[in-house]
């Protein structure tokens, strides 16, 4: 079996994952906030904008993570290019490239739900707070933008390598 | 799993923009006559709309509408049962004595205000029945033990030492099997105040260390044979409260009693503080219902002084700090 046909398996499972466990921990974590949400907005349905932008603050990860993984199955050829083209060292690569997105989205997006409903609470008792109860939660989303900003920077690159 | 209160906490967080905070409680304590103070209540939404409810009944009312938000938010109320246990020995204390003394059967059926875990008319079947089986064992138990030991000594006292003891008992059991911090030490603190209760007003009426050692339940926090023996005399029981967390009962005893029983409930209060900004698990649950218990008390005490035209001072002494 030639090796170089394990490159674009490799490189899918790398696309696969990035979408997988960052879009878990998003739906894990706008489902925590949500129930959070529904919580404020069942006593008082006056706070329903307010609190619908704090739910939402944990689902940007899932979209990091497709991101990643289209421009992945762009990068390999699977959408519409010559998936032969990847060898194996490249399909490790990406594999590689992927991670950072797919770790660092699975567990930022569960602890800014943490952070979110934190912040619901915050919102209930203190509506006026709410410019700073949105910024507790987002400084978590910094370390998903650095993931992203890695493994898109990578994925980016690897074509360009002479492997 | 924490985050399963999620919806829960939120929607406690917005309920406790109507507790009570020292401006509601000064709003009634300005109040110039008890009929005031009722339709200061009635304006915060207390009672049921219907006029010239009368202050317990409004209370009850308040109390009753605590435990269906938390049946609610929660389905079952086995999570707060460190809490329901006292209801429970105290609906079983009742059973029993109106069993043995031939209570009349309309009076049974007004013997059970409270709710507790256990259905109470399945109380009196088991008491009337002599079939404690009935009964799950931590109830069960002690029940057939103080039915029996008031069938044959009529002392009620001893009666009420069985069933009091076995209540703290069991709170301290729950609050340990609950796997929640804050109502471990809910339970420990509510068993700790209850045996430097008893062990007061022991010492002031003269009983024994023995008897005091039957009546005193088990603290991790106490030493209840050291508290049994220093009980003996008012200044070695002061003594042996100076090296417990409990220092601050000594003080309070020594003012008086009613400073003692706001000192218990101070030390409440500031045991759920913690709550108002921890968003998972069920504490912040059992703290709103801590809450929400301590201002029915204070209301109750502003009411009674009211009623009974009492110096302002002198309530404003007995009212507790305040959750919020």
């Amino acid at each position: 079996m030639d090796i170089n046909s394990l490159g674009v398996p490799l490189a899918l499972l790398g696309a696969a994952l990035a979408a997988l466990l960052a879009g878990i921990g998003s739906a894990i974590g706008v489902g925590i906030a949500g129930e959070a949400a529904a919580g404020v907005v069942t006593e008082d349905p006056s706070k329903f904008g307010k609190v619908l932008v704090l739910q939402l603050l944990p689902g940007t990860q899932g979209i990091y993570g497709l991101l990643i993984a289209f421009l992945t199955l762009a990068n390999i050829g699977v959408l519409g290019g010559d998936p032969s083209q990847v060898t194996f060292a490249k399909g490790l690569l990406y594999f590689f490239a992927c991670l950072p997105m797919a770790f660092v989205g699975l567990w930022s997006a569960k602890h800014q739900a943490r952070a979110s409903v934190a912040s619901i609470g915050l919102v209930a008792k203190k509506p006026e707070q709410f410019g700073k109860s949105m910024i507790l939660p987002a400084m978590v989303e910094t370390y998903a933008v650095l993931a992203l900003l890695v493994s898109l920077l990578a994925v980016a690159n690897i074509g360009k390598l002479p492997l | 799993m924490n985050e399963q209160y999620a919806y829960a906490v939120a929607r406690i967080r917005v309920k406790e923009l109507s507790l009570f905070n020292r401006q509601v409680i000064e709003r009634l304590m300005s109040c110039g006559s008890y009929e005031e103070c009722l339709r200061v209540l009635a304006e915060k939404g207390w009672g049921d709309g219907t006029p010239g409810l009368e202050a317990e009944c409004i209370l009850e009312m308040e109390r009753e509408k605590t435990w269906a938000l938390l049946r609610e938010l929660v389905g079952d109320l086995s999570v707060f049962r460190a809490f329901l246990y006292r209801s429970d020995f105290q609906n079983l204390k009742a059973a029993i004595k109106a069993v043995v003394t031939d209570a009349p059967e309309d009076l049974l059926q007004s013997l059970f205000p409270v709710q507790g875990m256990v259905d109470a008319q399945l109380m009196l079947r088991a008491v009337r029945e002599n079939d404690f089986a009935l009964l799950p064992a931590f109830l069960g138990d002690p029940g057939k033990e103080a039915y029996l030991a008031l069938l044959h000594t009529r002392d009620g006292q001893l009666c009420d030492i069985i069933l009091d003891k076995a209540a703290l008992c069991a709170t301290l059991l729950a609050g340990q099997e609950s796997g929640d911090e804050m109502i471990t030490q809910y339970a420990q603190l509510t068993v700790a105040t209850a045996d430097i209760k008893i062990a007061v007003r022991g010492q002031r009426t003269g009983k024994s260390a023995a008897f005091l050692r039957r009546a005193l339940a088990p603290c991790p926090t106490l030493d209840v044979e050291r508290l049994a023996q220093a009980a003996q005399k008012e200044e070695t029981l002061f003594q042996y409260l100076e090296t417990t967390p409990y220092t601050g009962a000594a003080k309070a005893i020594a003012r008086s009693a009613s400073a003692f029983e706001k000192w218990c409930d101070d030390e409440m209060m500031s045991l759920i503080a913690g709550q108002k900004s921890n968003p998972f698990t069920v504490a912040p649950l059992a703290a709103y219902l801590l809450a929400r218990e301590n201002e029915i008390k204070t209301v109750r005490m502003i009411l009674s002084g009211k009623r009974n035209h009492l110096d302002g001072d002198a309530i404003r002494a007995r009212l507790r700090d305040m959750y919020v």
